[in-house]
This record gives C-alpha cells, structure tokens and sequence, in this order.
C-alpha cells in the first residue's frame, strides 16, 4: 500500500464579492489552484512534483497537508484519511508530516533562537520528558544537519542563508516524522549551497528512511534526486511517471517544452528548443478543453474543446494528451 | 564538501533589541524628552518628600500669593499660591501622581485589551474580526471627550472611573495597529510552520506573532499615552475628574479660571506642567518609533 495517497484534491479559492455585486448577480469568480489531482506516494520514494510558477505545485503541498483546507478530495496517509481527522487527530498527524519551506528567512520566528525553534515540535508534542532532554534532542538533530552546539543559542538573523535553511529541516525533523514535503527548500539559495543542501536532504532520508514530495521547478534539480515526477500545469497534473522515462521520453507536450528549456553542456545532441507563446493562462479564466491548448505548438481543434482524459504510456508512465497516440515530439520535430 | 558555510559576523548580545536601543540614545532631542519624563515620573513617587508643602493645607492670609520672585511673594512658596491659600508648586507635584498615573493605567489596560482584540480579529478573521472591526468603527465615530464626559455622567466622577471611561475608547488605537500588523504577520512562513507543526491558535497569536508585532504597539502605546494625559486635564477641568481637594493639573486650570487676569500664575504653572509632560513623551515617543520602527522614520 502506498504511504500516501491523493484522490481528487482540489483547492479552489472563491473571490470576495461585494453586496452590490451579489444582489445584481455578478457570478462568483473561482481560483482552481488545484484541481482533481490523483497521485500515490510510495515509502521511501521522492516524488518530484514540477511545474512553472502559479501552477499550484506549493498549494498542492499544502493542500496535502490540511495547511490549506482543500475543497473537495482525499487525502489517505499510511490508512489514515488525513482530511476527515478532527483536530486533536490533525495535530497527531503533524508530528508524522512535516513541511521544508522555500524561503528561509520568512520561515523562521526572529524572535526566537534555534533552540527554541526546532525544539517546538517536541514542547507541542510532547516528545521530551525534562528540558534537559529536550536540549539534548534538539543538540543532537542540529549537530547532524550541519550546525554547531555554540549556535543553539543564536537568532536566525546571525545565520547565513544556507544555515537557515539548515535549521528549517532540523526543526521539520526533530519530531521524527516519516513525510516531508519539500517546497522547493533550495530555490532560494546560492547554486553552492544548494548541492549541500540536496546532499543533506538526501542522506538524512537515507538515514531516517523518510519520504519526500519535492517541489521544484527545476528539472535539474529534480532529475537529480527524484523517482517519480509529476509536471503539473495550472492545477493539473498533465504527466507523472518515473523520472528515466520522463526525462529520456517525456510525451505530453508541456514536459517537452520543459526538457527543452534545461541547459545543455553537449552540443552535438542538441535538442530542438521549444519556445511557448505567451504566458501562463489566469486560473481566475482558465481555458477551455485542455488547459495547455492555448500554448500547445500541437494544439488541434479537439484540445480547444474536449480535456484529455490520462493515459498510460509506458510501466507507471501517465499522460493527459489527445495526440499521444500520433507519437509526436516537440524535442526532434519528428515523431519518435 | 564542507557542510559548514562561513559563519557572520556576530555576537549572542547582538540582538535588534540593543541596535534600536542605541539608535534611540543617539537621538539627543528625544533623549532629553525622555530625562524630562522619567523627572516627572521621579517627582510623582517622591512627591511627598520633594514638596515643600502639604498640597492641601489652605492658608487665608496666603490667599492669591504672588510667585517668589513677583512683588509680595514668599521664595518659600516659589510659584505663589491659590485662591484657598495652598502652595501651587506642591500641588503640581502631587497633580503629577493623578496625570501619570492615570495615563499609564488607561494605556495599560487600554493596550491589553487592544492586542487581545487585534490579535483575535487578525488571526482568527471571520465574523469574529468583522464583530471587533465594527465596534471598533462605531466607537471611533464618537468624539472622544464626548464619550468620556458621556460615560463619566453615568458612572459618577472618582479615579477608577476615570480610567475606565477613557480605556472603554482608547483600546481601539492598539486594537487597530495589533490587527493590521497580526494580518501581514499571519501570511508569513514562520506561522505556517507554526500551524505546520501543530501549534494551537493561541500559541501562534501569543508566542509567534504577538512577540514580533510588539514595538510598533509599544510605540503607539506611548505616544496615545500623552493624548490620555491630555483627556484627563480636560476632564478634570470640566470638574468630571478626580475630586477636590485631591490636586490635578487640569482642575487647579479651572480654578484659576475665575481669578486669571489678577493672579496668573494659578492656571499658568499647572497648564505649564501639562505642556512641558505632554511634550516631552510625544517626543520622546517619535524618537522611540524612528528608532524601533523604521517603517516610519524619513
């Protein structure tokens, strides 16, 4: 069984309309930031989860994780269903899911010093009996993410944005939890200290045999340390798939014009470079039929009218396309 | 690779706290209001040792005495006397205790109500913020001294009621600040993380947000304070204050309305009091926020 399992999760955020606007019926505007996502993680996978700005990869995040309530959906963590858990329930759940944030200096408290940071977790939970053990805890995560003992007692503004970043996945992970969705926990750091942190968060998962969802929107990165990918566009996952096939064999059209975009060091096989038009439609207004359709370079009249229902391509390889089946490739002009 | 990143240069005793405290003592005007106010506030607890006179001992053939220095003034009673022959300058002394004691409960209560009210109307938005933000609009269209004069009728003048009747308005101004600071702080990632972790809601309004809203209240807090000194000289004035023979600024003015061009000085010194008081925490209270709250500095 799967560790985590989503049906049908949505988030929508409805607009505020004013009394006039009701009464003279102006229709209700509606953000779909996410929409119908099914996805499954299993234990002790990464999961890469892509996709441009705005296309709902961090409210997804969130939105598996109750920190926005989701509008319709399902949420299943190792048999429990975490959307249906009342609040004593929620918060046990916490303690075994865990969020990395991207940016490290809104994400920790300037008020309070490391030691007070990651040792929350254990003060909400209950996991340390004295202060003693508490400290001890708290010592012994931070000693292994990379930061010194003389360090507990320092406020984040004395930290570099590499440390920070450091005491954010020590804090995600004092309470020993065994999901962590990483929103895209290196985006805002130098491309140095983001192969440390990657390094870290790779052998931490190794160590405590955890499972990630890491949001990113960089392939690289992501083709680095990833499973299974899932791209998403505007709220929708349009392919999923294990991260050989969709990097050696991407078949919806958005992930080739995403594979196109990474920089390449080998000039012989350079890859045709797609460029879409445009930018990314307002989920306030969004397309009709397939969602890609206004960008797709291979867009027919069906994509402007009916939405591509997910096919399978290859083993646990899913794509949402009507023209999978003429086997077309953005990357080499021709099909493949 | 190395996992360890150059560390800045910094110390534990480095905190914002001591960098503004700084700023704020290189601000010489602002620090001399600050002397000026902490005078006042020394003579206020030792007024019965620095005055020369009891403030309520009446002396007839004193009766409108000039100031020390004016023909047929005594330098024992420096700042002459009033109508009943009491020493003007003991009665401000212990006048100070009323002002500023009464400006500093009104504002403490005042502020605590306040950031209850903000933190519950920003955090936790709803119809609980949409209750507050109306009470808090419907009593900011009510003239103020009004409200006061209003609610002193009813429950009657004495020192308690002063200072309820002007913390039942005053809490709005803190309620105000604490709700828009709590709005832009609750979007922040560190209260996620809070939320994240499976922190309770007053766990995050008191241990998360409030600890980083906290300076711009204290700076409001400090300048209204001096608004709150003003409200009760006018309140004691219209004779709605503290009651005689209890020395206050603002009902020794009145006093010596009646006798203002024969003796002078009886409503000139306790309105000078109040002038010199007032100043100096608005000034001091403009260098506190440029030091504390940069936002506002030019």
């Amino acid at each position: 069984m799967s560790l985590l399992t989503v049906e049908n999760l949505s988030k929508h955020y409805e607009g505020r309309r004013s009394l006039v606007e009701r009464l003279t019926g102006v229709p209700q505007t509606v953000v779909r930031a996410v929409n119908g996502i099914d996805l499954t993680v299993e234990k002790g996978e990464i999961l890469g989860l892509i996709g441009e700005s705005g296309c709902g990869k961090s409210t997804l995040g969130r939105a598996i994780l109750r920190l926005h309530e989701p509008t319709t959906g399902k949420v299943t963590f190792d048999g429990t269903d975490v959307t249906a858990l009342d609040a004593a329930g929620l918060k046990a759940m916490r303690r075994r899911m865990q969020i990395i944030f991207q940016d490290p200096y809104a994400s920790l408290n300037p008020r309070r010093t490391v030691a007070q940071i990651v040792g929350l977790p254990l003060k909400l939970h209950g996991l340390a009996q004295t202060d003693d053990e508490a400290r001890a805890i708290v010592a012994r995560i931070c000693e292994r993410v990379g930061l010194k003992a003389n360090q507990l007692d320092r406020y984040p503004h004395q930290f570099s944005g590499g440390q920070r970043q450091r005491i954010g996945i020590a804090r995600a992970l004092v309470s020993n939890p065994e999901f962590i969705v990483c929103d895209e926990p290196v985006s805002a750091l130098d491309v140095s200290i983001q192969a440390q942190i990657i390094a870290l968060l790779l052998e931490l998962k190794r160590e405590m045999g955890l499972t990630y969802l890491f949001i990113s929107h960089d392939i690289s990165v992501i083709g680095y340390l990833a499973d299974r990918v899932a791209v998403m566009y505007l709220g929708e996952i349009v392919e999923m798939g294990p991260v050989e096939a969709i990097l050696a064999n991407p078949r919806h059209p958005y992930t080739q014009s995403l594979m196109s975009a990474v920089p390449e060091v080998d000039h012989a096989g350079r890859r045709a470079r797609v460029r879409l038009a445009g930018d990314l439609p307002s989920p306030l207004n969004p397309p009709a039929g397939c969602k890609f359709h206004t960008r797709c370079p291979l867009a027919v009249e069906a994509c402007r009218s009916r939405a591509p229902v997910t096919e399978t391509v290859g083993p646990g390889h899913s794509a949402a396309c009507h023209r999978l089946a003429e086997n077309l490739s953005l990357l080499e002009g021709t099909p493949a | 690779m190395s996992l360890t990143e150059t560390t800045p240069q910094t110390h534990a005793a480095d905190s914002l706290f001591r960098r503004n405290l700084a700023m704020f003592a290189a601000n010489r005007l602002a620090m001399a209001s600050a002397v000026v106010v902490v005078l006042f506030v020394v003579m206020a607890i030792f007024a019965p040792w620095i005055a020369p006179h009891d403030p309520n001992e009446t002396d007839l053939f004193r009766r409108l005495q000039p100031p020390g220095w004016a023909p047929g003034g005594e330098w024992a009673y420096l700042l002459g006397c009033d109508a009943l022959g009491r020493d003007i300058l003991s009665r401000i002394i212990y006048g100070a205790r009323i002002s500023i004691f009464i400006g500093l409960a009104v504002i403490v209560v005042a502020t605590m109500i306040g950031i209850l009210a903000g933190l519950a109307s920003g955090y936790l938005r709803g119809w609980v913020d949409v209750v507050i933000s109306r009470i808090v609009d419907i009593l900011l269209g009510f003239p103020y001294l009004i409200f006061a004069i209003g609610l002193m009728a009813m429950m009657g003048p004495g020192l308690w009621n002063i200072i309820l009747a002007l913390a039942y308005k005053e809490w709005v101004i803190p309620a105000r600040v604490v709700r828009g600071e709590t709005l832009a702080t609750r979007e922040l990632e560190y209260v996620e993380a809070a939320r994240a972790l499976g922190a309770s809601r007053w766990h995050i309004m008191l241990r998360e947000i409030l600890p980083n809203i906290l300076s711009p209240v204290i700076v409001v807090s400090t300048i209204r304070m001096a608004h709150v000194i003003i409200l009760e000289a006018s309140l004691s004035f219209l004779g709605l204050g503290v009651q005689p023979p209890t020395a206050s600024w603002g009902s020794m003015v009145a006093d010596g309305r009646a006798f203002i061009l024969e003796a002078w000085w009886v409503s000139t010194f306790p309105g000078l009091a109040i002038l010199l008081l007032v100043l100096a925490i608005n000034v001091a209270s403009q260098g506190l926020r440029d030091a504390f709250d940069p936002r506002f500095a030019e």
